[in-house]
């Protein structure tokens, strides 16, 4: 910006609008286009290959339609889509629960609510790498703090239950973090959308003697749901890519119990080297999410016009 | 994010028992949710075998006395020596290396923790300046000027942002590795600019919609070119939204693994991929990781006390803006 003070201003100073839109733009798309739509259809063109990275010089065939076919005929793929979806459903239902809970008690405005609003958004700024990491610590079976914790209120041995390394508990070890982690995000939103309510609509409603309840559920929820559904859709996509935290609690493991779509993504594409079938996969992966995306921002728009 | 915000309900006005209720559940909630991050802090302050005690040790000073030692693992690397030849050494020069002799081993270098926060340092400030940048001006284009198919560029460069990481990570490692970007501070930091600047374009674009165009009408009418009212008239008064989309920015870059893990390893990697392997012998050293975390998670809580005001509008990309 400072350059313009030198005479290429006067160069520019008969730019037209129409000039200066597209020199603010272009550099935005140049860089778009290079670093995320360029690798796209390389990936598009890569799946239908036998390309393997670690072989770069290996024959190249074209293997057609092969790999989608592979793919969503193999029960294995369609169990990690389960975990996937299991791992989405609860996180979305548990962080949506608490997540409007906290958000309509902070509503009561309570003295010092907004430091304790601070406080309680801390965890959805950290990085979900660390996160995941420090809680294999919290989870180790001997010396964890989550062990302890839940021995010393139940009673049981702290080493007679591993969150980690055991094939029913894992899937809600993940769960658990990723709740701990977001559920401020999802607060956050709801609490916007109940500051949205005017208050004539109360007060409106208590002229009319309806109950707290009646208040709730005809005035309260309905106001709210747009926002509820905006959080929804953001972690829904989020936790549909999510790969980082979990990488790092359980890498998929044990077997693949919490292996979702991104670490079987991550596995075969760097840890088999299938660049091929794995740029298959992903493409599947994003038509998924974007499909589901789209089919959601409809139904938004929806409740948002009503 | 309170006060301004908060217009008390009047007839509707919470009585002071559902207040004090409501308060006691918010105020528990956040003490547990805040335990996890307390113990990072407090193990860091321990010794290996303190931090692997049962029952946990949980006050400094009473069931264990605070130690540098996470620290000193840290920032050093350590080798093991016979009794015979620590022995023969001079005596110790700093409180670390006494503390590591009385593990039985020496200090022989610093460790990788430095180099690796200087590149989140790096990355994450120039990946920040570049998206905030483009993303500014782009913003204002979009923002004040008609452009063709401006809803389908737009929602192009929302879209971006829902490829999984990983799905983008193949051909970007391919590409990198032709280009000669794979493992560089640059291709890190064009990387995680072309991730930000969708946001920075969309939290841009409704900080500039709400200034009104006539400020810089009037500029130009007083013989300002667009060029100039831009810079003059627009940037001051976005500046507020400038410095909330790059602390976004920041955060995200500070914070980002996947991209790094496969990307680097050497030269341009950052703390995020880096901490989890730190290791000490036989097995995890936990204070060692600890220290690492606390130390990488400080400039993160300043941040979110510092944009506290905007966080719904960067976390929903604009959608959410009070």
């Amino acid at each position: 910006m400072r350059a313009a003070y030198t005479p290429i201003e006067h160069r520019v100073r008969g730019l037209s609008d129409k000039a200066i839109a597209w020199l603010f733009i272009a550099p935005t798309m140049i860089l778009l286009l290079a670093i995320n739509l360029f690798p796209l259809i390389w990936t598009i063109q890569l799946s239908f290959t036998n390309y393997r990275a670690n072989r770069p010089n290996a024959p190249l065939r074209n293997v057609g339609l092969d790999h989608y076919q592979t793919i969503l005929s193999d029960p294995e793929i369609w169990q990690r889509m389960q975990a996937t979806a299991h791992f989405v459903f609860w996180t979305i239902l548990l962080q949506t629960v608490i997540g409007f809970a906290l958000a309509y008690l902070i509503d009561r405005k309570f003295r010092g609510h907004g430091f304790w609003t601070t406080l309680i958004l801390i965890p959805m700024m950290l990085s979900p790498a660390v996160v995941g990491n420090f809680w294999t610590f919290l989870y180790q079976p001997q010396i964890g703090l989550f062990n302890y914790v839940v021995s010393f209120f139940t009673g049981l041995a702290p080493s007679s239950f591993q969150m980690l390394g055991d094939v029913t508990l894992s899937p809600w070890a993940i769960i658990i973090v990723d709740t701990w982690m977001w559920t401020p995000y999802v607060m956050l939103i709801c609490l916007a959308g109940l500051r949205s309510i005017p208050d004539y609509i109360y007060e409106a409603a208590e002229v009319d003697r309806a109950s707290n309840w009646r208040q709730f559920i005809s005035i309260t929820l309905p106001m709210c749901l747009p926002f509820i559904m905006l959080a929804v859709l953001f972690r829904g996509i989020e936790n549909f890519k999510m790969f980082d935290m979990v990488n790092l609690l359980t890498s998929g493991g044990p077997g693949s119990t919490t292996e979702l779509a991104s670490i079987t993504l991550k596995r075969a594409a760097f840890e088999a080297w299938r660049t091929g079938y794995s740029s298959a996969l992903a493409i599947i992966l994003f038509v998924a999410v974007f499909g589901l995306a789209n089919i959601y921002v409809k139904a938004l728009n929806k409740v948002k016009a009503r | 994010m309170s006060g301004a915000l908060s217009t008390a309900h009047s007839v509707v006005a919470p009585s002071g028992r559902v207040k004090l209720l409501a308060g006691a559940i918010v105020v528990l909630y956040a003490l547990v949710a805040l335990v996890p991050l307390l113990w990072i802090g407090l193990t860091s302050i321990k010794t290996p075998p303190d931090s692997i005690s049962y029952p946990p040790k949980v006050v400094p000073f009473v069931h264990f006395e605070p130690s540098i030692e996470g620290y000193c693992n840290l920032f050093n690397t350590r080798s093991r020596q016979t009794a015979d030849y620590l022995a023969s050494l001079p005596p110790a020069n700093s409180a670390c290396e006494e503390i590591t002799r009385s593990r039985s081993m020496v200090v022989v270098g610093p460790s990788n923790y430095v180099p690796r926060f200087l590149n989140s340092l790096i990355i994450a400030f120039g990946s920040t300046l570049l998206s905030v940048g483009l993303g500014t001006c782009a913003a204002y284009a979009f923002s004040r000027f008609k452009v063709p198919m401006k809803d389908d560029l737009l929602f192009f460069i929302l879209s971006t942002r829902m490829m999984p990481p990983i799905a983008v990570a193949i051909p970007i490692f391919l590409m990198y590795r032709e280009l000669g970007l794979s493992d560089t501070r640059l291709g890190m930091i064009l990387l995680y600019t072309s991730v930000n600047v969708s946001l920075a374009v969309w939290l841009l674009k409704g900080f500039i919609d709400e200034i009104p165009r006539e400020y810089e009408e009037a500029a130009m009418i007083d013989g300002y070119t667009r060029l100039q009212a831009f810079r003059k008239v627009v940037l001051p008064q976005a500046t507020t939204g400038i410095v909330a989309t790059a602390i976004f920015c920041l955060i995200f870059a500070w914070n980002e693994y996947a991209f790094a893990v496969l990307l680097t390893s050497g030269t341009a990697q950052t703390a995020p991929p880096f901490i989890p392997i730190i290791i000490g012998e036989g097995g995890q050293d936990w204070p060692a990781v600890a220290a690492g975390t606390t130390l990488f998670l400080i400039p993160i809580l300043i941040f979110t006390v510092l944009l506290r005001k905007h966080l719904l509008r960067g976390i929903t990309f604009g959608a959410v803006r009070k």
